[in-house]
């Protein structure tokens, strides 16, 4: 493989451009909790999670500035109704086919081919980029985790930018 | 996005980690990984190829039923056919962090000029 990006720097570079203190990334132990699927993908309900800042047309954009909210998007979502708003990447491409960063088409292709046993009703979406790992832990992943309980999902399927 | 992920997973939710950032990703160490080398806002593929990005998300799911070691990080196949250039600056001019919404289009926003906000069951928890 070539040499991957160097973003831990460059994301460095990027906080102290905007004024913020030196960025500690985040570096987890050696514990890494897994748990193995219950049943196959075949049989399991899969939500989509998303950090692009994708939004829905008539909904309310997120802002520029540690936003910690989220959106939830029905699985059923016409795909030319979905919009971005983030403050860190190039979203010309997602604008043209936000498949590229919430793939959502190709969900539903395989759930139609049987390979996904359901998705669940709401994909959620959020605006990642959030400075403070403090405020995902504490604020952001256990609201997540509330509606993943509340659609009782098998599996999620996270997709960052 | 790794934290997410292990919160959910501690709590018996199985996860993929799609990832275009390698480094950061050994760093947080999310339970299940599949790294695409693509530039930032292509996690899951390019515009207008369905197929590729069918295969991408397909390679990444399986990894749900293959891995077994927590912390595994797969390596998709799949190469970014305009080289590798785009890795000399790879993280785009950030947009002043504005704290009001930042709506894609000005049509985006008189769509949402009627929408009841504080009844929405789908915004801004």
């Amino acid at each position: 493989m070539n040499e991957p990006a160097a973003y831990i720097a460059a994301t460095r570079e990027l906080y102290a451009s905007l004024g913020y203190g030196s960025y500690q990334w985040v570096e987890s132990g050696t514990q890494v909790p897994l748990t193995p699927l219950r049943q196959p993908l075949s049989a399991s309900r899969l939500a989509l999670i998303a950090s692009g800042g994708i939004y829905c047309r008539g909904h309310l954009p997120f802002h520029f500035k540690d936003d910690t909210s989220y959106r939830l998007i029905p699985h059923s979502v016409a795909t030319a109704d979905l919009r971005t708003a983030h403050f860190a990447y190039d979203q010309t491409d997602a604008r043209i086919d936000p498949n590229c960063v919430f793939p959502i088409d190709p969900l539903r292709r395989l759930e139609r081919a049987r390979s996904i046993g359901e998705l669940a009703p709401f994909a959620l979406t959020f605006m990642g980029g959030i400075y403070s790992s403090r405020r995902v832990r504490e604020e952001l992943a256990p609201r997540i985790l509330h509606e993943m309980q509340r659609m009782e999902v098998d599996v999620a399927l996270l997709v960052p930018v | 996005m790794g934290l997410i992920a292990r919160h959910l997973e501690i709590a018996g939710i199985s996860t993929m980690s799609m990832t275009s950032a390698l480094d950061i990703t050994r760093a947080v160490k999310p339970p299940r990984a599949a790294f695409l080398d693509f530039p930032l806002g292509h996690t899951t593929g390019r515009p207008g190829e369905p197929e590729l990005q069918d295969a991408i998300v397909r390679a990444a799911l399986n990894g749900l039923e293959t891995i077994s070691e927590p912390g595994t990080i797969l390596t998709l196949p799949f190469v970014w056919p305009e080289g590798e250039g785009w890795k000399s600056s790879p993280v785009a001019p950030a947009a002043a962090r504005l704290d009001w919404p930042q709506y894609q289009t000005d049509t985006d926003r008189q769509a949402a000029s009627n929408h009841a906000l504080d009844r929405c069951q789908l915004c801004a928890r």
